[in-house]
Order: structure tokens, then C-alpha cells, then sequence
């Protein structure tokens, strides 16, 4: 077993301490976009960063997994943060319109020819446990089986199956093998190609060695995204495992039947899937606050600071998928996809609900060689608030077992427990509170700050074929904004159901959804009076003044 | 937090407060969580495999000392079996629990007795073989005798339960304090027999080494 998280090894480095420092403000971006500088728009932390920087998912795919995407902080610096202003966004805005125009049809005959066919409504994903019911096999003739919307398969470079996301590996072994064929035939020939298109489906192939990855989808998202999944997965069993231990298993034996290591995980990894095709943290890599009151979540995040122990490096409040507070040891960043996995692993079990856990977890963005010890428990029985102690020490559950006694102590002396409670009555807005009648939704996040906010998913979108829809779109909007080869900066796409918009500059992303019957000079304004409304309720919707112990 | 029993409390009538680890370890599904819930929350509902594990105290205020279970829910998956030591470590009482209608989840209980031996002597630890599940009668896969026989022959502490229909949790919780508190006076009685002394208790508490 590896030996407990104390330093981070040096070829990790890039990930975690390169990220910028407290009170310095980032602009990564080369292009010369006019508009605000990172570090100023709406959202942005006050006191510098809570995540390691990243670039969303080119942060995931790229070929050494993102260290390149950290500059170095020399690099960083004499590039002045520009002064906010709100003038100054509408007008470019304005300007860059006329892009917009150039770039419609384009898009939508994209959209068009990438849609033939509708969609069908995706089966009910069955949800198997392998404990309390036995796994629900599902017989891979079925037509069932055929008709999901995306299949992950994760198999050892072996051949031997690891996991599938629907039915059981055993059936599909002859699948595997195929798919294994296909694996060693493009690295025998060296090809680039990592993914086939056939027949309406996108077969994409991610290998970390010691697993291959593999996902067959039907979905409209690109290959890069696709495999942005398949590396979450794999972070996945990461977390569960660490590096170190599944490549020690893999060389003491190439044909290891991973699966019985892994027995009893394979819902941690369902639902994580399941968590991608709805919440757009994943496409956005980023995390979502929960909508609180500055003046509370200050309260809350120093109550949290000052419970505080030598061996802890991340405290993490959360509520649902929701962040409500983030404290880090000095000079210690967390990675987005460190902390989803986090989320993940917490809504997927019951069991923290009880008793206080004591486990190991690997942050494998932080640092994928060794275990820390986590702390999970929730503040009360009726309230859906879930504390996080991350210590370095696994002999420690004392003490940071007080830490959590000590945090509650201190959001009750200072009163802001009914507060909390209050806001966990509303964990979502409704973006009828933004006042633009024809504004339907939105995602818009702050880079710098590695935050998003986003509202309540509403009508028209009730049905689940349909949220699943809007986020389809969103994430066809965010790959063609995000394409390595021709990346768009602004995207304005009209359907027959909804019109949407997409805006990426190198200090935020904007996607808004509106009404068909909406022109796209109303978008235009919407935009503006969205950015303005964003900027009024950012100390709600964001962190501004992430702390540290 | 609590006094510390001091050596011959017991005889001079003082009730003294007792901290004692207590740890479950066993298949995973075999009931291990339920068990807990139910001794700590009198409840049971479907849970779901636990994470490392789970930590939770439960009281009980006895006519001679107050025992404090400080217990410990392992999680029987066998990617934390590499972590189990850590939180068997330094433990009062280890429940092994197997589940009556899995025949294999007792074989596995009998590779969990294995490494106690090898951690603990025979006077360091109590150890209990829980049968859990009784409520599956018509599913049942290991004979009551046999899990009797074989914690007779081991010197364990045996019981059938169901934490369903709540069936002897609670006496074996109790059975183990009992033998813990019996101990406990055998050492008093008898300071100069190795074993583990109270000051000797006292070390075993302290945080710096908790699991
Ligand atoms: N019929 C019956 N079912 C039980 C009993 N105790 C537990 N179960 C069920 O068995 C399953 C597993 O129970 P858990 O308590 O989670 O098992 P565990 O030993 O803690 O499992 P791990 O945490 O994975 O090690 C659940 O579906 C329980 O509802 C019992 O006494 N009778
Ligand atoms: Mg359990």
C-alpha cells in the first residue's frame, strides 16, 4: 500500500504548486480578445485562486495531462489585470456580433446534419448494485442494450475486462476482445486516430496504461469530450486505488483480474457517468456554489479555518453537488476533477449518513501516487450539508474528528446556523430572478476562479430525455467553442426549440439558452443585462474570499 | 472526556468509566453497518457497502462502570483489506461477523480470526463470531453448530443475530462488556499477571494512536 500523502512528488508538481499564489491575478491568454482580463470578471476570487488552473478539458486530454497548461509564475506576472467594466464588455460584445453572424450558418448546418435522425429517448439506465441486489445482468442481444445512449467499457491492456457500464463484463467478453483487436491495431500502426465513427456512433479509445478505456456513444459530443469522460473514469479508479498500487498490480501481473479489487465500486463509477450526463460541472470543469449570502459563507468558511489541525489540507463544506465552502492549506491548490470525484464519491454512497467516515481516497490531480485520509460525515441528520476533512495522517481521526466538533461549536456562537439553513431550503435559483423574459437558462463561469453558476433547470426542460437535451446542446456549443483546431470564440445557434448562445473569452465562458421566437439582437442585450446581473449577485453565487488555515 | 479507571477502583465501589475500541470486521454485506445502526440508532433501513469506515460511540451505563464503545465499522470490500490493520489496531473487542446464508462469508470470518491471532494475544482482544442474518432461516447456509463449534473451539464469544428483526444485537454488545469488565476485574485481582494493566488502558487511549 502507498505510503500516506506528505510532499508531493516532484513530477506532480506542475498540478499543484505552480497554480498562482495568493493576490495575484492570472492572464493566461494569448490571443489579444478584447473585454476583461482573468482575474476580473465576474466571479473571480478576490484573494486568488481556491483550484489549480486549468483549462478546462484540454487540461484532461492533452498528452501530459495538463502540466502544460501551468505557466510557470514568472510568466505570469507584468500581465496588469485590467479594470472592470461593464461598458466595455457590451461593447465588445457588439462588436464581436458580427462574427456571430458569419458563424450561424456554419453551425447550424453542423447541428443539422450531426442530428439526423432524432434522438430517441434514452432507455431507463438500469442501476445495478452488485451488493444489495446482485448485478442486474442485461442480456447483450437485447435491443435494450443497443439502444443506450453511451457504453464505457474499461479493460486492462491485457484484454481482461475491468468494467462495463451496462451489463455484466463476463457476457461482453467477446466485445472486449474485439475491442482489444482494435486497440493493438491502431498502435500497431501507429495511428493517430483514437476514435472510429461507424454508423451514427463515435467509438473513442483513451489508454492510461496500465487500463484502455473505451466509449461507444451515440451522443452528439466530440471525441475530446468523450475521452474527457473516459479520463474521469479512469481518475476514478485512481482515487480508489492510487497510481502507484495499479501499476504495481500490473507488473507483478500482466492478466490480473482487476474486478475483485474493484468489487463493489462499480456504482461509485455508475454514478459518476450518470452525474456527466446531467451536471455541467464535468463539461465545464469547474464547480457550482450554492447560493448563499456572503456575510454567512464568510462566517461559515472562518468557523472552518479556524477548526483547523496540523495534518489537514483541504476542509470542504458541501450540499449536494454544490460547494459552500473551500478551505486549503497555504500554498496547497485543489484540482476541479480532484474535487468532483469528491462529490461523486459522496452522492453515490448512503453511508456517510451515519457515523463519522474514516477513508482513504487519492486525489490523483493532486497527487495520483499516494493515499490521504478523509474525514466525511454529515453536520445533522435532516440537513444536506456534508463536511470534508482531508487530512495527510491517517492516525489522526481524533483529532480531526474535534475539528468537526469544533467547526459546529462555531457556527453556532456565531449564529449563522439558521442562515445556512434557510439557503438549504433554496439551493437553486430560478433564472426568472435575472428578469429577461425570454432568457430561458444559463452556465456561466469565471476561470480564474475555477467557480460556475448556473440556475435551476426549468421549463420547457421538465422531462429528464430533456434536460439531458439542453445539456447536449451546451456541450456541442462547448465543444465547437473549445475545438483544438478551430476554436470559436463566439457561437449563435438557432433551433427549432430554443436558441443558443455561446461566448469564451480568456476570462469567462457565457452559454445562454432562450426562447426560439427570441432575435438575436435580444440575445445581444440579454447577454448584457446578464453579465450586469451576474456582477450584482456575485458575492452569492461565488466565493470571492477563499481562505486558507 | 472521560476519567480513567484507576487500578482497584473496582474493589473500593467507585464506578469507573471504561473506553473501550471495539471493531467489526467481516465480508462485505454480511450486515456489519446494520449491526452498528441498529446497536447505536435501534434502527435498521438498507444501507449501502461502507467507505473505509465508519466510526460511532455508543454509552451504556452498567451497575458497576460506564462502558464507552468507541466502535469501528470496517468496510468488508476487498480494495480497504490493505487498510483493515489500521483500524483493527490497538482494539478491545473484534466482532466477526459472518452472514448465515453465505457459507463463504464464514471462511473469510476465519482468515479475519487468522490476523487478530497474529496482531493480538488471546488476553489482549475479545473476540466475538457474529452469525448475522438470522431472520433468513429458509436461506440459511451454515448450521448454528457450526459456528458454536468452531468459536467453542477458539475461545470466541458466539451468537446468531439479525439486525433486521433485531434479534440478540444488543446482548452481544452486552456479552462483550461483560467479558471486558470481567477482565478487567481479573487484572485488578491479579495486577501482577501480564495482560493489559489499566495504566496500560490508559495508553491505549490516547489519541495520538487512535486507529
Ligand atoms: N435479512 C437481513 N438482511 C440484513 C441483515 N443485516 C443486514 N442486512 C442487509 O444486508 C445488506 C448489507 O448490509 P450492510 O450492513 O451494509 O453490510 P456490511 O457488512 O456493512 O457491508 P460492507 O460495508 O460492504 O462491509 C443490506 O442490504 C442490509 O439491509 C439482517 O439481519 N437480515
Ligand atoms: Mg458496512
Amino acid at each position: 500500500m502507498a505510503a500516506d500523502v506528505h510532499r508531493k512528488k516532484g513530477w506532480e508538481v506542475p498540478n499543484g504548486s505552480l497554480a498562482p499564489g495568493d493576490g495575484q491575478h492570472v492572464e493566461r491568454s494569448e490571443s489579444p480578445t478584447p473585454g476583461l482580463a482573468q482575474g476580473t470578471e465576474p466571479g473571480a476570487g478576490q484573494e486568488g485562486a481556491m483550484f489549480v488552473h486549468t483549462r478546462s478539458y484540454e487540461d484532461l486530454t492533452s498528452p501530459e495531462d495538463g502540466a502544460a497548461a501551468v505557466r510557470s509564475p514568472e510568466e505570469r506576472q507584468g500581465e496588469p489585470a485590467e479594470p472592470t467594466s461593464m461598458e466595455q464588455i457590451s461593447k465588445d460584445f457588439s462588436e464581436l456580433s458580427t462574427q456571430l453572424t458569419g458563424m450561424a450558418l456554419d453551425v447550424e448546418e453542423e447541428i443539422r446534419q450531426s442530428k439526423e435522425g432524432k434522438l430517441e429517448p434514452s432507455p431507463q439506465t438500469t442501476r445495478r448494485d452488485s451488493v444489495l441486489s446482485g448485478k442486474e445482468e442485461e442480456d447483450v442481444t437485447m435491443d435494450a442494450w443497443r439502444m443506450h445512449r453511451k457504453h464505457v467499457f474499461v479493460l486492462s491492456e491485457a484484454g481482461k475486462p475491468v468494467y462495463s457500464r451496462y451489463g455484466s463484463e463476463e457476457a461482453l467478453s467477446s466485445t472486449m476482445g474485439v475491442m482489444m483487436a482494435l486497440v493493438s491495431f491502431l498502435e500497431a500502426e501507429k495511428n493517430a486516430i483514437r476514435s472510429i465513427h461507424a454508423d451514427g456512433y463515435k467509438v473513442v479509445f483513451v489508454r492510461r496504461s496500465p487500463l484502455v478505456l473505451v466509449a461507444v456513444a451515440r451522443t452528439r459530443q466530440s471525441e475530446q469530450e468523450i475521452a474527457h469522460e473516459l479520463l474521469y473514469i479512469y481518475y476514478q479508479i485512481l482515487s480508489l486505488l492510487t497510481w502507484t498500487q495499479l501499476n504495481h498490480i500490473f507488473q507483478q501481473k500482466q492478466n490480473y483480474d482487476l474486478r475483485r479489487l474493484l468489487a463493489g465500486s462499480e456504482r461509485i463509477t455508475d454514478n459518476l457517468l450518470d452525474l456527466m450526463a446531467h451536471d455541467p460541472s464535468f463539461l465545464m470543469g469547474a464547480v457550482r456554489c450554492l447560493p448563499l449570502a456572503a456575510s454567512v459563507r464568510d462566517a461559515v468558511s472562518t468557523s472552518l479555518q479556524q477548526a483547523k489541525a496540523k495534518s489537514l489540507v483541504f476542509s470542504i463544506l458541501l450540499s449536494g453537488n454544490q460547494l459552500v465552502s473551500l478551505v486549503r492549506k497555504k500554498d496547497q491548490f485543489l484540482h476541479p476533477i480532484d474535487l468532483h470525484l469528491l462529490f461523486n464519491l459522496i452522492s453515490s454512497s448512503s453511508s456517510f449518513r451515519e457515523g463519522e467516515a474514516w477513508t482513504p481516497i487519492c486525489l490523483p490531480k493532486f497527487n495520483s501516487s499516494g493515499f490521504f485520509h478523509a474525514h466525511i460525515s454529515y453536520l445533522e441528520q435532516e440537513m444536506d450539508l456534508c463536511l470534508l476533512l482531508v487530512s495527510t495522517d491517517r492516525e489522526d481521526f481524533f483529532t480531526v474528528s474535534d475539528c468537526k466538533r469544533r467547526f459546529q461549536e462555531r457556527l453556532r456562537r456565531r449564529g449563522v446556523h439558521h442562515a445556512l439553513q434557510e439557503a438549504l431550503r433554496t439551493p437553486f435559483y430560478s433564472v426568472a430572478q435575472v428578469g429577461i423574459p425570454d432568457l430561458r437558462h444559463f452556465i456561466y463561469k469565471s476561470k480564474s476562479s475555477g467557480l460556475f453558476t448556473s440556475p435551476e433547470i426549468e421549463a420547457p426542460y421538465v422531462h429528464e430525455e430533456e434536460k439531458e437535451r439542453l445539456l447536449g446542446l451546451y456541450q456541442y456549443l462547448h465543444s465547437r467553442a473549445h475545438n483544438s483546431s478551430r476554436p470559436l470564440k463566439n457561437i449563435y445557434f438557432t433551433g427549432p426549440r430554443e436558441n443558443l448562445l455561446a461566448w469564451v473569452t480568456s476570462a469567462f465562458e457565457l452559454y445562454i439558452c432562450y426562447s426560439p421566437l427570441g432575435t438575436k439582437a435580444g440575445a445581444i442585450s440579454a447577454v448584457n443585462k446578464l453579465m450586469k446581473w451576474i456582477r450584482k449577485e456575485e458575492d452569492r453565487l461565488f466565493i470571492l474570499t477563499p481562505q486558507t488555515y | 472526556m472521560a476519567q480513567e479507571a484507576m487500578p482497584g477502583t473496582f474493589l473500593e465501589g467507585i464506578r469507573p468509566t471504561y473506553i473501550y475500541k471495539v471493531v467489526l470486521l467481516g465480508s462485505t454485506s454480511v450486515g456489519k453497518s446494520s449491526l452498528a445502526y441498529r446497536y447505536v440508532k435501534n434502527d435498521f433501513k438498507e444501507s449501502l457497502p461502507t467507505v473505509g469506515c465508519s466510526f460511532f460511540t455508543q454509552t451504556l451505563n452498567l451497575e458497576v462502570a460506564t462502558v464507552k464503545f468507541e466502535i469501528w465499522d470496517t468496510a468488508g470490500q476487498e480494495k480497504y483489506h490493505s487498510v483493515c490493520h489500521l483500524y483493527y489496531r490497538g482494539a478491545h473487542a473484534a466482532l466477526l461477523v459472518y452472514d448465515i446464508a453465505n457459507k463463504e462469508t464464514l471462511n473469510r470470518a476465519k482468515l479475519w480470526l487468522r490476523d487478530l491471532e497474529k496482531e493480538f494475544l488471546p488476553d489482549e482482544i475479545v473476540i466475538a463470531l457474529v452469525g448475522n442474518k438470522m431472520d433468513l432461516a429458509a436461506e440459511r447456509e451454515v448450521a448454528t453448530e457450526e459456528g458454536e463449534e468452531f468459536a467453542r473451539t477458539k475461545g470466541l464469544l458466539f451468537m446468531e443475530t439479525s439486525a433486521k428483526s433485531n434479534h440478540q444485537v444488543n446482548d452481544i454488545f452486552m456479552a462483550i462488556a461483560q467479558e471486558l469488565l470481567q477482565r478487567e476485574r481479573q487484572k485488578a485481582s491479579a495486577p501482577s499477571l501480564h495482560g493489559r494493566s489499566t495504566v496500560d488502558l490508559g495508553e491505549s487511549r490516547a489519541r495520538t494512536g487512535c486507529c
